[in-house]
């Protein structure tokens, strides 16, 4: 690394720094707006709701909003079933992942490249084009109205974590293993006390993506949970949105409430989302 | 010896996930093509009709719609997430107190649900209390009725999107933190503006970059539901009935697996010739680093 000496700002420099601030001030606030609104109306008494023009605070704060929009519908029941699924799917995309990832990055073998496109092309199928048949597979199976389409996939490697896990094992000394290899170690006992140690921040982005992945999911438990006892949190927010539409106040407390563990995830982890893109998005 | 054993543990080392290829991609795929040859509703046993249901899609209006509001809603969104994209990345990269604050912000709604998000922005596009049409107002403007005029809805969740933006800038900010700073310094030091380096130098190199976000941000749009079911249901009008939409509603809403599974390998052939496409394309503009100096 080689540093650049700081030149002196120069008055232009400084008129440059001070618009790219007020530029940056003023896009911070239109992504703010809609967040700021969604917490000032669900405030709001009904009547205050739709007062036109509308006012920019509740007065005053109603915080029985909360109480009352999330016992209208078990919210706390749907965010158990989610959380489930949620760690289900993280410890299958961790178990098989990095497995794969690790003899793509690492074991030399013929058809090795070739399958590692066939990953990457897959990565870019979309669910639309699978979810007829995958139904009528599950359907067959009896699994429909259970997690299991929505948890048991997740055991057999999923693409774009692979890549990310190729990606960062790639980037670990390979010396390391040559060494536990010279010790007599086979593959498993090198991806558990080698590999494993050193990719925990990997590790950490693939759950935290998974987290925000399975948390925010909406078409495929649409279509497998049928049950309201089992609906996740994305489906109990839009029965919620379908049963009571005008209840706004309601609806953006609701809102709010399910963005939160994802808020507070992001707001923890947020080197590792950013890290995790980066790794996958450098390269096209 | 010792490579026929590697190879053996690399097999099995990858056998879930060739496992789950056959079963949840590979299986399926041609189980999709095999039904899309008949009419089934999944309660009586299946029909073999041949070609029908291909004959079926180029007479149905609504697949053509379908078409339509996506490819319309592609030719919008693809530019947007491109200049929109880029320029919130270069923001993201400036150099002032507190920018990692500005970038949690922006990054901050495309980690959000999308039925959270898209619940939020209905009400924000509500025609007489939401305050887009009270912003609107402020300026002497009387707002459209947003989502509820087929005229304006998919504009509206066009101009939703634009919130999601964070992730494809994040993406471009990695890449902008990537590039070599040499060429950029060499180039305003032999007298480019700052226009002129980020023309001729930043966007030749971030190519690669553009390229992988293109090609993403096409394939998004043709998967587009969650925002299209919840905030209009497809309409006003079908104004907004987005090609999965359609999907679902011919396979969980009407149970014609055959037609669905039709649809289905209409829209894989679509996303395969746009990526082909854009893939072909690159050759033209994209800058690899190989070529470099």
């Amino acid at each position: 690394m080689t540093r650049i000496p700081q030149v002196p700002r120069s008055p232009a420099g400084q008129v440059g720094r001070a618009a790219s601030l007020a530029a940056l001030v003023a896009v911070a606030a239109l992504f703010l707006i809609p967040l700021l609104w969604m917490l000032s109306s669900s405030l709001k008494p009904n009547y205050q709701i739709f007062a036109v023009p509308p006012q920019l605070l509740p007065r005053p704060p109603r915080w029985e909003n909360y109480r009352e929009a999330l016992t209208f519908l078990p919210f706390g029941r749907y965010a158990l079933n989610t959380l489930l699924i949620s760690a289900i799917v993280i410890v299958g995309h961790l178990l098989s992942c990095t497995v794969v990832a690790y003899a793509f990055a690492r074991l030399r073998a013929p058809g090795r490249d070739t399958l590692f496109l066939v990953v990457l092309a897959t990565m870019m199928l979309p669910y639309p084009v699978t979810m007829v048949p995958l139904y009528v597979l599950f359907r067959t199976l009896g699994w429909v109205n259970t997690i299991l389409p929505l948890a048991v996939p997740a055991f057999f490697g999923s693409p774009f974590y692979i890549f990310l896990l190729r990606q960062f094992f790639l980037g670990v000394p390979p010396e390391l293993e040559d060494a536990a290899r010279i010790d007599g170690a086979g593959t498993a006992r090198i991806i558990w006390h080698v590999i494993l140690p050193l990719s925990l921040p990997a590790l950490a982005t693939v759950a935290i993506f998974t987290f925000q992945a399975t948390w925010n999911d909406f078409l495929p438990p649409l279509i497998y949970l049928q049950n309201p006892q089992s609906y996740t949190i994305t489906l109990g927010l839009q029965f919620f949105r379908s049963s009571y539409t005008t209840n706004w106040a309601y609806l953006m407390a609701a809102s709010l409430v399910t963005m939160l563990p994802v808020i507070a995830v992001f707001i923890a982890a947020q080197r590792l989302f950013i890290e995790g893109i980066s790794l996958t998005g450098l390269k096209g | 010896m010792r490579s026929r054993r590697e190879t053996l543990t690399f097999y099995l080392c990858i056998s879930p996930w060739l496992v789950g290829l056959l079963l949840f991609v590979l299986g399926p795929m041609t189980a999709s093509l095999g039904i899309s040859f008949t009419r089934w509703d999944l309660l009586s046993p299946a029909r073999f009709v041949g070609l029908r249901n291909y004959q079926r899609l180029a007479e149905d209006p609504l697949f053509w719609q379908a078409l339509r509001v996506t490819a319309f809603y592609t030719l919008l969104y693809v530019p947007t997430e491109l200049v929109g994209g880029l320029g919130l990345a270069l923001l993201m990269n400036q150099r002032v107190p507190g920018i990692a604050l500005f970038r949690t912000i922006f990054y901050l709604p495309s980690v959000l649900s999308g039925v959270a998000f898209v619940v939020v922005w209905t009400w924000i596009f509500h025609p007489e209390a939401g305050l887009l049409n009270a912003g609107l107002a402020l300026l002497g403007i009387t707002g459209p009725r947003w989502l509820a005029d087929p005229r304006t809805a998919l504009y509206a969740l066009w101009i939703m999107s634009i919130w999601g933006l964070g992730r494809a800038a994040v993406i471009y900010l990695a890449g902008l933190k990537n590039l070599p700073r040499q060429l950029h310094e060499a180039a305003t030091i032999d007298g480019a503006n700052a226009w002129q380096a980020f023309r001729h130098v930043t966007i030749p190199l971030l190519t690669p970059t553009i390229f992988f976000n293109l090609l993403l941000s096409v394939i998004a749009t043709f998967q587009v539901f969650t925002s299209a079911f919840i905030a209009t249901n497809g309409g006003p009008l079908d104004s907004t009935l987005f090609f999965v939409l359609y999907l679902y509603r011919q396979a969980f809403e009407r149970f014609s697996m055959g037609y669905a599974a039709a649809l289905a390998w209409v829209l894989f052939i679509v996303i395969l010739a746009l990526t082909l496409l854009v893939v072909r394309s690159a050759d033209r503009w994209v800058y690899y680093e190989g070529a470099r100096i």
